[in-house]
C-alpha cells in the first residue's frame, strides 16, 4: 500500500477551535467597543458602567456607555452576524460563493420598499420611522425575492447562473427605481442617501429590539437546516437523490434567509461585503460544512461589523461619523483581492 | 423491485426516454448498455424518481414514485451520479454520511449505527484512508470511489438493497475497476439489484448477469448476458463492426470493435 500522501489543502482550523476563539473575540469585542466614542469617559468608569452589580456612578456616564454605546454595539454585532448567516445561507443554496443578498436583489428590495416609505411621507418621527420602515423593507426584500424566483422559473428554472442573472436584473431595475423615487422627490433625498448607505448613527436598542423577532427565527431556521445545506449545496440531483424535498427546503432557506438580510437593512440600511466575504473566510478557513460555517460566520460577521462600526464612528475628528458601509467596503476590496489571491493559489 | 412501464421522460422541449417497459429483480447485476445520448443517465434519474415521468409510470416495490415522499424513495434506491462536481469543499468523511441522510431523524443526528454504516461503506469502497480529506483535494477516480461509498452507506439496511451506477467505473484505473467490479457482482449475488451505466462493453459483459441496451431511448435489446452480447446485435446497435470473442481465461464473450477496411470476422485472419 502506498504511503498516505499529507493533505494537500489543510485547513488551517479545526471549525470547533475557530468558534472557540470566535466566541472569545465576540465576548471581549462587546465590551471593548464600549469605551470608544465622542463623549469622553474613562475606560474604567465604561467597565464599572457595563458591570450589572457595580454600584450606582454617574448616570450620565452610565446612560452613554448603556444607552448609546452597547447598544449600538449589539446592534452592529447582530447585523453583522444576520448579514454573514444570510450570506452563507445564500452562497449554499445556490451553490456559488460569491452569492449574497445583494446578488440576489433582496437588499436592493429592502432598500426600495425603505426609500418608498420614506419618500411617501411615511417614517416622519422616531416611532413612525421605527413602525414603518422594517415592514417596508422587509416587504421589499420579499417581493424581490419572489420577483427573482418567477423570473427565474419563466427562464427555465433554479439553476444557479439563472438565478443570480435574475437577481441581477432586479436589482438593477430596482436601482433605476430606488433613483426615480429620489428624482421626482428632492426633499427626501437627503434621507434615503443617508439611509441607503448603511449606518448605525442614531441607533440603540429599539431597532435592536425590532431587528432580532426577524433575526432570531431567521438564523434559528437556517442553523436547524444545515445538514440540508450540504446536501443542497451538492446540487439539485444530488439532493433529491439522497432523499432532499429539494424545492420545498431551497424555498424554506430563501425566504429565512431574505427576511434576515431584509430585517438588517431595515435597521442599518444597505452595508455591503459582510455577508459576502465572511463565509468566504470562514470556509477558507475551516472547511464548507455547513453547521461550523453558519455558526462561524455568525460569529465572524458580528465581530467584524462591530469593529467597523467603531472605525467608523471614530476615525474622523470633531465627532463626524462615516457610514458603516463606506467602511466595511473599504476593508472589503483588498480583502478579496487577498482571498482571490489565495484562492487561485489553491485550486492551482 | 423497480418496475417500468411505458415510461416516458426528458427534459424540456426534448423527449429522452420514449416508452421505457423493464422489469429488474434482486439478485441481478444489470448493465446499462448503449450509444452516447441513447437515454441512459436518464432512465436512472427516472429510476430513483427524481426525474417524474412524463407518462407511464416507476415503480419501486411494487409502489408508484410519484407519490412517495422524497426521503421515502432514497430509502429504497440508491445512487451514484454521474458528473458529480461539488462546489464547496466538504470532508469525505461528511459526504459519505450524507448517504445515512434518508434515515435520520428531521432534527437529530446520525445514529451510532448510521456511522458505522459509513465506516463499513468506506472500507468496502477502499476509501478509508481519504477519511479525513476534503472532497476537492481528491482526484477524479477517488472522488468516484468516495461517491460509491456513499452509494453503499445509503443502501445498507435495503431490503433488498439497489444501486443505480452511472459510470462508476470510467474515471478509474485497471486494478480499482476490477475491484469495484468484483465488489458490485458480489453485492447482485448477495441479493442486491445493481443497475450500472457503463461504456466499457468488455467490462459489462464480463461482470453482469443481464444486459439492456437502449438506442434512442428505447430498449432495443433486453437478455442474458450470454444470449444478447453477439456480434450481430453490437453491430447493430452500435452502428458500427464489431467481433465477439470469448475471454482467454475466464470465456465471457468480449467485443472487439473492427476498424473499417480490416476482413471481416469471417474472414480469414491474414496471410500465413
Amino acid at each position: 500500500m502506498l504511503a498516505t500522501a499529507p493533505n494537500p489543502h489543510p485547513l488551517p482550523f479545526r471549525p470547533g477551535v475557530l468558534g472557540l476563539g470566535l466566541t472569545l473575540l465576540a465576548l471581549v469585542s462587546l465590551p471593548a467597543a464600549c469605551l470608544l466614542g465622542p463623549y469622553p469617559v474613562a475606560p474604567g468608569e465604561a467597565l464599572a458602567a457595563l458591570w450589572p452589580w457595580s454600584p450606582p456612578g454617574a448616570d450620565g456616564v452610565r446612560a452613554v456607555v448603556l444607552d448609546l454605546r452597547l447598544s449600538r454595539a449589539v446592534l452592529a454585532w447582530l447585523t453583522g452576524a444576520g448579514l454573514a448567516v444570510s450570506g452563507a445561507v445564500f452562497q449554499g443554496i445556490l451553490r456559488n460563493p460569491l452569492a449574497d443578498p445583494f446578488t440576489l436583489g433582496v437588499s436592493s428590495g429592502a432598500a426600495f420598499g425603505a426609500s418608498l416609505a420614506i419618500s411617501l411621507g411615511l417614517s416622519g418621527g422616531f416611532w413612525a420611522g421605527i413602525g414603518v420602515l422594517p415592514p417596508a423593507a422587509l416587504a421589499g426584500a420579499l417581493a424581490a425575492l419572489f420577483a427573482v424566483l418567477a423570473l427565474a422559473r419563466a427562464a427555465g428554472g433554479f439553476g444557479r447562473e439563472t438565478l443570480v442573472l435574475a437577481g441581477i436584473v432586479v436589482s438593477t431595475f430596482l436601482s433605476a427605481l430606488i433613483s426615480l423615487v429620489k428624482a421626482l422627490d428632492e426633499e427626501s433625498v437627503a434621507g434615503i442617501v443617508f439611509w441607503i448607505l448603511g449606518s448605525f448613527q442614531g441607533r440603540g436598542w429599539p431597532h435592536a429590539a425590532l431587528l432580532a423577532p426577524y433575526l432570531l427565527p431567521a438564523c434559528a431556521l437556517a442553523l436547524t437546516h444545515t445538514r440540508d445545506l450540504d446536501l443542497l449545496s451538492l446540487g439539485e440531483t444530488q439532493a433529491r437523490l439522497l432523499g432532499l424535498d429539494a424545492a420545498r427546503v431551497r424555498l424554506t432557506l430563501l425566504v429565512a434567509a431574505s427576511l434576515a438580510a431584509g430585517a438588517t437593512v431595515a435597521v442599518a440600511g444597505v452595508i455591503g461585503f459582510v455577508g459576502l466575504m465572511v463565509p468566504h473566510a470562514v470556509r477558507l478557513a475551516s472547511g464548507a460544512e455547513h453547521r461550523p460555517l453558519l455558526l462561524n460566520s455568525a460569529l465572524l460577521g458580528g465581530t467584524l461589523l462591530l469593529w467597523s462600526d467603531a472605525l467608523a464612528r471614530t476615525i474622523l475628528p470633531g465627532g463626524a461619523e462615516l457610514p458603516v458601509g463606506v467602511v466595511t467596503a473599504l476593508l472589503g476590496g483588498p480583502f478579496f483581492c487577498v482571498l482571490l489571491g489565495r484562492r487561485n493559489r489553491r485550486l492551482a | 423491485m423497480i418496475r417500468l412501464r411505458d415510461l416516458h421522460a426528458g427534459y424540456g422541449d426534448r423527449e429522452v426516454l420514449a416508452g421505457v417497459s423493464l422489469d429488474l429483480g434482486p439478485g441481478e447485476m444489470v448493465g446499462l448498455l448503449g450509444p452516447n445520448g441513447s437515454g441512459k443517465t436518464t432512465l436512472l434519474l427516472a429510476m430513483a424518481g427524481v426525474l417524474a415521468p412524463r407518462s407511464g409510470s416507476v415503480l419501486l416495490a411494487g409502489r408508484d414514485a410519484r407519490y412517495m415522499k422524497p426521503r421515502e424513495r432514497a430509502r429504497k434506491v440508491a445512487s451514484l451520479p454521474q458528473r458529480a462536481e461539488a462546489t464547496f469543499d466538504l470532508g469525505v468523511e461528511t459526504l459519505v454520511l450524507l448517504g445515512r441522510y434518508p434515515y435520520i431523524s428531521l432534527l437529530g443526528g446520525y445514529t451510532a449505527a448510521d456511522r458505522a454504516a459509513a465506516d463499513a461503506a468506506l472500507a468496502e469502497a477502499g476509501v478509508e484512508e481519504f477519511r479525513h480529506r476534503a472532497a476537492g483535494s481528491l482526484s477524479g477516480g477517488e472522488f468516484t470511489r468516495v461517491l460509491l461509498a456513499r452509494a453503499l452507506a445509503q443502501a445498507a439496511g435495503m431490503t433488498p438493497p439497489v444501486l443505480l451506477l452511472d459510470e462508476a467505473t470510467a474515471a478509474l484505473d485497471l486494478a480499482r475497476r476490477m475491484a469495484v467490479s468484483q465488489l458490485l457482482a458480489a453485492k447482485a449475488r448477495a441479493g442486491a439489484l445493481v443497475v450500472s451505466a457503463i461504456h466499457d462493453l468488455n467490462l459489462a459483459a464480463q461482470f453482469c448477469t443481464r444486459l439492456v441496451f437502449l438506442k434512442a431511448g428505447q430498449v432495443a435489446l433486453d437478455g442474458p448476458t450470454a444470449q444478447v452480447f453477439t456480434a450481430t446485435n453490437l453491430t447493430d446497435i452500435y452502428e458500427t463492426p464489431v467481433a465477439v470473442a470469448p475471454h482467454p481465461v475466464t470465456g465471457a464473450p468480449q467485443a472487439f470493435p473492427v476498424p473499417a477496411g480490416a476482413p471481416g470476422p469471417g474472414a480469414p485472419a491474414g496471410p500465413r
